[in-house]
């Protein structure tokens, strides 16, 4: 069928490409990840030096700090940790590791990316309404994110975040089903389930976890928007009082609707979220160090389950992020105790990749780096996290630092490593060039110095009791004066880890044009991505390295026939 | 090639070898041309119409998964709001929670639903009907789409029947006195009907094109996914109904 000329031009711009989608997931996270990143420059900014007044805005007032909180998190969890590895890498690559020229449904993935655009849209517009962008939090827990009277950017700003939200979650449950599908039936000749990479099993898990977790934020996100705008008290308890005024709506008093309620359901949301954005990480994990160890990915069926365990595990402990919320008590037992078992199989994959270190002949490319530090992070900030799933330590610990340090480590700095490691990795297949090396392992180094120089003191720190949500520890309380050094030091780390990104960015771009030009298996790896046949017949395992691995040198891709015996 | 799921006894239909016999083949005996001369394995794994009606099924079923959180979390929402109390100034403990007796009109609508079922049951049925869509496919007239077509009807006026009926049962509330806002029970009974009532508009818009899709599609296999799919999905909001019903009805 010939295509008019005419309607190319539109063509080219809503395609169902999935690579040309993936770029344009890219791009998205890229605006995402800037402005994130430099919300949260101006939040040390502030935090260091609270009386600096800037060009335009002039000194950041407390409102205007919560505000900055409450856009860097969303932004940094939805447009940047959830978007890349849960939609930008499954369109550049599940489909090709699976054998298959195209998606099950081409126009739904396309659909969710525009969805996804619109929702971002939606949510820097905040930024420029009336009384600015929302104050509560990327969480938003009622009752203030439920009336307008709660504060400075509470009114428009919060509906444009709630309705960003309703639409990201709309397009991530798109995208995800169109992924369930694919996996599903588009699999090529000869790739049975137990050959598929561990990168479209975690996947397959994030996206059965994003149809269930996403699916809950978008009616809690309705109904929040009822209650702020039709009269509905789900969330709304009796007897609110702001400022000394009593709010009611009309002439009629707010019923008894729970906070509790959003808390479950947001959370309900939230920790699987947790789990989205890190899974497709610990798949790539056990691929790159497969490829650049040359050893096969030791107890394969085991990392299977342990990953499906993560998945079934990880609907059932959100309460752990509820221990100080008033809830009751023996429920906080019992989701210390899932959140104690959820860490049994992420320490499974962990020793996993230990013991592929181990004696493996480990060659140090970027992507091999990055996951390195993917590991490191994943350690450090993991091994604070059996401290804060008991209820009694958390109550201490749970407003500080510590917090922030935790996840901060364990899903922000691994997810964005892994991110690296995906992007260093697969560049080729974007681009056709590899991106330079040497560059890369200059910002592999001072970003992981300066990562650990920003978060790790924040450990400290918050066992200090320095609380979390306080815009400037200065003040007529000196309580926490003596920590200002140690914020003063977070603040420069911080600056030198915004500053290596700009490394990146520069090889991003340089390479695409000046890059080396990259053979068609440049990091002589298995899977099927780097096949150079359209419709392989898959008759191996996914990693299969090692010298006794293939004819031709130390691995067997899975596009190549058996091996003769 | 269409995906059937009837088929001739006689061609499934294996002896039992008995004690001493031959063992059992997986492949039926053909005449000539080799032993591989299996339809269902004529086409690639991508493209076959078996996969594609899969893979159909698939994003319908991701879908209903999508849906049923939906529902499970406004069914929690429910009996956390109705348990939810606050303590007023004379130490009472107070819930702003009344319960409502629905419309009696709700249980006719029910019954009109559960029928539905059954006609777009039969639909479906109709257009896997082996000797009629091999017909269909090999251009010999349309017996299965014609058979499908009345059932589709029917369940078009049922469901449209319903929509009315639970219009009808908002105008009585509303008659009474009781709107969205007026109580958290009618919150829900609104919202829980509501968003049941915009997922069954759906269907029924999805009904139409699959009615359409009969008559305007060329390939039989995509009449049949459009059928499949529309009925898997009406037959999951039947079911979320009836549970959504015996929460509104028994749970006040």
């Amino acid at each position: 069928m010939t295509t008019p000329p005419l309607t190319q031009r539109p063509r080219r711009l809503f395609t169902t490409n999935h690579n040309t989608l993936a770029k344009n997931y890219l791009l998205l996270a890229l605006i995402a990840v800037i402005t994130g990143t430099l919300l949260s420059l101006l939040m040390r900014l502030h935090r260091t030096w609270p009386d600096l007044a800037f060009p335009i805005h002039g000194i950041i007032r407390p409102e205007d700090y919560l505000a900055l909180v409450t856009m860097h998190g969303t932004l940094m969890v939805f447009f940047v940790l959830t978007v890349v590895p849960q939609s930008a890498f499954p369109n550049l690559v599940l489909a090709a590791q699976i054998g298959s020229d195209r998606m099950a449904f081409p126009r739904l993935n396309a659909a969710a990316f525009w969805i996804t655009a619109l929702s971002l849209l939606t949510l820097l517009a905040a930024f420029f309404v009336p009384e600015g962008a929302p104050i509560s939090g990327w969480t938003s827990y009622p009752p203030l994110s439920a009336l307008a009277a709660a504060g400075p950017g509470q009114a428009t700003g919060m509906d444009l975040w709630l309705i960003a939200i309703t639409l990201f979650c709309l397009a991530a449950v798109l995208s995800s089903i169109n992924f369930l599908a694919t996996i599903a039936v588009c699999r090529a000749q000869g790739l049975t389930w137990t050959r598929l990479p561990l990168t479209v099993w975690s996947w397959l898990v994030s996206s059965g976890l994003t149809v269930i977790a996403f699916s809950a934020l978008f009616i809690a996100a309705a109904l929040l928007l009822a209650d702020r705008h039709f009269g509905t008290s789900f969330f709304l308890p009796a007897g609110m009082v702001i400022n000394g005024i009593p709010q009611a709506l009309g002439s009629k008093a707010w019923g008894t609707g729970s906070p509790m309620l959003w808390l479950h359901l947001f959370w309900f949301f939230g920790h699987p979220e947790v789990y989205i954005t890190i899974l497709p990480g610990m798949g790539l994990a056990s691929s790159i160090l497969a490829n650049f160890t040359r050893r096969p990915v030791p107890a394969y069926r085991m990392m299977i389950i342990a990953t499906l365990l993560i998945g079934v595990l990880g609907l059932g402990v959100w309460g752990h992020h509820m221990f100080v919320s008033g809830m009751n008590p023996y429920a906080g037992t019992a989701f210390g105790l899932t959140t104690i078992a959820i860490s049994v199989p992420s320490s499974a994959e962990v020793l996993t990749w230990l013991v592929m270190l181990f004696r493996g002949r480990m060659q140090l490319t970027t992507p091999m780096l990055f996951t390195l530090g993917f590991l490191s992070f994943f350690i450090a900030g993991g091994l604070t996290g059996p401290i804060l799933a008991q209820p009694a330590l958390d109550a201490y610990l749970h407003n500080t630092f510590f917090i922030v340090a935790h996840f901060h480590l364990v899903m922000a700095m691994a997810g964005v490593f892994s991110i690296f490691a995906g992007i260093y990795y697969w560049y080729p297949l974007l681009t056709g060039r590899r991106m330079n090396e040497l560059l890369g392992k200059i910002h592999f180094w001072i970003s992981l110095v300066a990562a650990y120089g920003t978060f790790f003191p924040m450990h400290l720190s918050g066992l200090a009791g320095e609380p979390r949500h306080y815009a400037q520890l200065a003040g007529p309380v000196e309580s926490f004066t003596r920590l200002i050094p140690v914020e003063r030091g977070i603040t420069w780390s911080a600056f030198l880890l915004a500053a290596a990104q700009l490394i990146f960015l520069f090889n991003l771009f340089w390479s695409a044009r000046r890059g080396t030009p990259a053979s068609p298996n440049p990091w002589r790896a298995t899977t099927l991505e780097w096949s150079p046949l359209p419709h392989p017949t898959v008759t191996s395992r996914p990693y299969e390295y090692g010298p006794a691995a293939g004819q031709s040198g130390d691995f067997h891709p899975q596009w190549e026939p058996e091996k003769p015996f | 090639m269409p995906a059937t799921f009837t088929r001739h006894t006689v061609e499934t239909e294996r002896k039992d070898p008995g004690f001493g016999g031959k063992p059992p083949v997986d492949r039926r005996p053909t005449g000539g041309g080799g032993g591989d001369e299996n339809w269902d394995s004529r086409h690639s794994r991508r493209h076959g119409p078996r996969e594609q009606l899969i893979r159909y099924r698939m994003a319908v079923f991701s879908v209903l998964a999508a849906d049923l959180v939906f529902f499970a979390v406004l069914v929690s929402a429910f009996f956390v709001r109705q348990s939810s109390v606050h303590i007023a100034p004379t130490d009472n403990v107070v819930s702003d929670w009344h319960p409502l007796s629905v419309p009696p009109i709700l249980w006719i609508n029910t019954a009109i639903l559960l029928l539905s079922a059954f006609t777009i049951e039969i639909a479906r049925r109709q257009l896997f009907h082996e000797i009629d869509i091999m017909e269909e496919w090999l251009g010999l007239g349309r017996p299965a789409v014609r058979r499908a077509a009345p059932w589709l009807i029917a369940t078009i006026v049922l469901g449209c029947a319903f929509l009315g009926g639970q219009w009808m049962a908002w105008r009585q509330l509303a008659g009474q006195g009781f709107f969205f806002s007026s109580n958290p029970n009618t919150y829900f009974f609104y919202l829980v009907t509501g968003t049941h009532g915009a997922h069954l508009l759906l269907g029924i818009a999805a009904l139409v094109f699959a009615l359409v899709a009969m008559f305007r599609f060329k390939r039989v296999e995509m009449r049949q996914i459009a059928v499949d799919c529309t009925a898997w999905y009406w037959h999951a909001m039947g079911l979320f109904w009836l549970f959504l019903f015996v929460l509104l009805v028994f749970f006040q």
